[in-house]
Formats: C-alpha cells, structure tokens, sequence
C-alpha cells in the first residue's frame, strides 16, 4: 500500500476545507495514524484551514483543476461558505463530499426546522448565554458602516444546503465523522485511480444490520422505548427491543460501532445505494415493525414512543431529504 | 382565505386491485368527481413508500391521496395494514415539518366503492382547497442578500488584490 502511494512521486495537491461542521471530520483524517505520513508523501497540503495557515487569494489565483483532491466537510449555511464551495469546485479535479454534513446536512441541517430569523433570536435574544450581552438586541448585519468603509459579513442562510446542492460534486463519503479505515480506502482509491462511476459514494452498498452481530428474531414492537428508558439486552436485535435503531435504513461502513456497546445505530453514514429520501424509508421499515392493525393503537405507539420524528428519522439527512426543510410558515408555530 | 382561482394539484396512488378498480368504476358509471387528481397505479397501497408522498409534496403537488382495499380485504393479505401504519408514521413526521394534515389521506374503497371513492377525492380537494396551495419548492428560495452577498465577497477579494499588488 505504501509503495504504491510513494510510486506516484510527483506530489498532488490536497486540499480540507470546512464549512457548517464541527471539526470532528479533520480529526478523523488525523485518526488514520502514522499513514498520515503517506498521505504527506503523495499530496502537498495546499490549504486547510484546520491546521495549516493558508489564504483564499492563492486558492484564487491557481489555475482551474489545479487541486487534484479537495475533501470538503460541513454544509453550506452561509453565503462565504458557498463562495468557498465553488471556488474550490472550480479549483480541484476531484472534490469529495467528505462526511455527512457535506453529504446530507447532518446535526446543522436540522435548524432546517427554522429559519434565520428564529435561529438569530434564539442566538442573540432569547435566553441563551450571549443574550446579555446584547440588551440593544443587534443581530448580525452583512453591511456596516464604519469610519473606514462598509464592512461585510456573510449572508447566514434560511436553509442549510448540502455541497451538491451548491456544487457539482464527484464523490460522496459517509458518517459522521467518516472512520479512519473508511478514509484511508478512500484516499488510496482516489491516488490508485480505481475510483467508482462520478457521483457515488464511497463504501459499501449493505445496510448496518449485515455488520451487526446482535441476534434477530421475527421483529414485533408494541412500544418504542427511549434509550434512558430500559437497559437492553447484549445478545438481541435493539429494534426487536423497542429501541429506535436506524441500522436498518443505514448504510454499513461503520462495523455496527453504536449497536457493539448496546446504543442503537442513529444513522449517521445515510442513506443506501438508490434511496432517495433516508427518513422515508427508515420510516417504512419501522412501520412494518409495528404490531397493530389497529388504526388508534398505531397512533398512540407513534406519538407515545417517537416524540420526535424529524429529529429521529432525519437526524443525518434533513437537509440532503427530498423535503430539505420544514415549512417556512409553520418555523416557531 | 379561499382563493377561487386555486385549482388543487393532488396525486393519487390507487392499489391495482380495489381502490383503481374503484377509480375505473366511477368512470363508467359517469360519477362526477373533482378532476384534481392524478392517478398512478400501485399493486398494493403498502407498495407507496413514504418518499412517493415527499417526492410529490417536493414537486409541486398540493395534496396526496393514498387508497387501497378495506382493512382485512388486502390481495396481499395483510399489506394494506402495512399502508395504515406507514401512513401513521408519516403524517406524524409531516405535520412536525409543517406540513398540514389534512394534505395527505388515505382511504380504503372496494372494486365496486366508485361513489365512495369519488366522494373522497371531492372531499379532499375541498380540504386541500380551503388550505390554498402548498408550494413546497418556495421554502427553498434564499432571501435576497444571497446574490449580492456573494458579490460583495468577490468585490472585497479584487480589491484586497488591488492593495497587495
């Protein structure tokens, strides 16, 4: 593997960039270890906010696909940070949507629930620890004007996006963070050219259940329990449980991590090869599961057990979903 | 609030065996009913998978109507119970993102159901009426700032450009 990666000795421009995410993701690259070494060995870390100084204006001034491999992590919640997806789109030659916010919007997609006006007076008002702070209630402005000039800031969006909602984008890889393994594939697919067709994602095309060793009966749920509620069993299928496990609709990757110490998968690799909308088709499995044909008791397991549906069904995939938000007339309702 | 000009976009996914049959018999029976629907044929009402409903919500649809055989009378035995609890499930989500109700039904009718079936379908377009349209994609346009945000940055960058050169 080394080898191969030393035999391309003409060094290839890497670059990490990070928009609406934790920073959880460049952390995950740091965890493929001593092979880090390697990757240093074929790329030339040309910019990466995270850990190196670098400037937008050498980024503006390359030639067009001079970066060979861009792995980008975060969605995109501002008008910078879209600024910055196409600018590096433009830039790289292969530009990898890397972890689940870039893929699908992840924990920051879901304040697609609201809009930038809520999520600005929660901020910067209501009861949260800058409200103090701000007793002439200022929000953020994209023009200012100072002595000096006008000062701008970006634009915070409504809605967050997923970068291939922004850019064109050629690979996709999942979770949250990606795991260390799952990278390392990635980059030697990428420096070996043994890439999948433009668009996919990189991975495995089996849901989490395959990996997960846990025992599986005929599934019948009659109450959804929490994960505070009950300890569940080592042995048995969390779902068989009444546990909300997501492994079902998730796809593998992962080697069942959560279910391996008794939590059930939250989904955060995504949606399989050729879903569509993730949450729809965690929400007909579970459906499935449900052991009434009553149309009332179904009603009341639902309601009683997932008191939160969007946030259960969507917690990866809300902005990525075919919905992408909840209804601007209903946000604060 | 009842917008006369608004005509209702509505799909309809009818199960092959009852509730299209249904549609097919309210036809040649010449049963007048609302002409907001579309039909699509499914093999089973537990065939329509909660993202047949989003995709149709997300273009441009204003209501969904899903029908298939009585409870019990399913041709596949039990799948329609599989519909019922799909539908549950879903309408908890949708109503959590917004979405209101009574925009997405589902109902049973027989082969030999066109009245009920008709009936149903002018209820929902009543429904669905009275709430105006849905517009989903709407929710998806970013306030003005957007553009000229983004040009403002690239105004900013020439001129930083300006002053290093």
């Amino acid at each position: 593997m080394t080898q191969t990666v030393e035999k391309k000795a003409a060094k290839g421009k890497l670059a990490i960039y990070w928009a609406a995410s934790c920073g959880g993701c460049e952390i995950s690259i740091l965890q493929i270890d001593a092979k880090i070494l390697d990757v240093d060995a074929a790329f030339d870390l040309v910019f990466c906010p995270c850990i190196a100084d670098g400037k937008v204006r050498d980024i503006e001034k390359m030639a067009d696909g001079e970066i060979d491999v861009c792995l980008f992590n975060g969605g995109i919640r501002n008008s910078e940070q879209e600024y910055m997806a196409r600018l590096l789109r433009q830039k790289s030659k292969v530009l990898v949507a890397f972890g689940s916010c870039a893929s699908e919007g992840c924990i920051p997609g879901l304040g697609n629930l609201n809009d930038r006006k809520s999520i600005f007076e929660t901020v910067y008002h209501q009861g949260s620890a800058t409200a103090p702070e701000n007793p002439q209630n200022i929000y953020p402005q994209h023009e200012t004007k100072v002595p000096e000039g006008i000062l701008y800031l970006p634009v915070f969006y409504d809605t967050l996006k997923t970068l291939a909602q922004t850019v064109d984008v050629d690979y996709f890889l999942p979770g949250c963070p990606p795991e260390a393994d799952n990278i390392w594939k990635a980059i030697t697919a990428i420096v070996e050219g043994k890439l999948p067709r433009k668009g996919s994602t990189i991975g495995v095309n089996t849901t989490v259940c395959e990996e997960c060793k846990r025992k599986r009966n005929e599934k019948k749920i009659k109450k959804f329990y929490r994960t505070w509620e009950i300890i569940p069993d080592e042995e048995t299928c969390l779902l068989e449980q009444g546990l909300m496990c997501c492994g079902i609709a998730t796809r593998a990757g992962c080697g069942a991590l959560c279910p391996a110490v008794n939590s059930p998968c939250i989904g955060c690799h995504g949606p399989n090869e050729g879903v569509d909308d993730y949450g729809a088709r965690l929400m007909s499995a579970v459906a499935s599961v449900i052991d009434s044909n009553n149309e009332e008791e179904i009603d009341r397991i639902i309601a009683e057990g997932i008191p939160d549906p969007v946030g259960t069904f969507y917690r990866f995939s809300l902005a990525g979903s075919l919905l992408r938000r909840g209804s601007k007339a209903t946000v604060g309702k | 609030m009842v917008n006369e000009n608004f005509e209702p976009k509505i799909v309809g996914f009818c199960c092959n065996w009852c509730s299209y049959r249904a549609a097919d018999l309210a036809g040649t029976a010449r049963i007048k009913y609302s002409p907001n629907v579309r039909v699509l044929r499914v093999m089973c009402s537990g065939r329509v998978d909660p993202s047949f409903v989003m995709k149709a919500l997300a273009s441009g649809a204003d209501g969904v109507l899903i029908a298939g055989c009585h409870p019990g009378e399913c041709h596949y035995i039990e799948q329609n119970y599989k519909a019922m609890r799909r539908y549950s499930i879903l309408k908890h989500t949708l109503r959590a993102m917004g979405v209101e109700p009574d925009r997405v039904r589902l109902v049973w009718a027989s082969a030999a159901e066109g009245q009920q079936l008709a009936e149903a379908i002018d209820l929902l377009v009543a429904d669905v009426r009275k709430l105006g349209p849905l517009k989903w994609p709407g929710n998806w346009t970013e306030n003005g700032q957007r553009e000229e945000a983004l040009e403002t940055l690239l105004k900013e960058h020439e001129e930083a450009f300006e002053v290093l050169t």
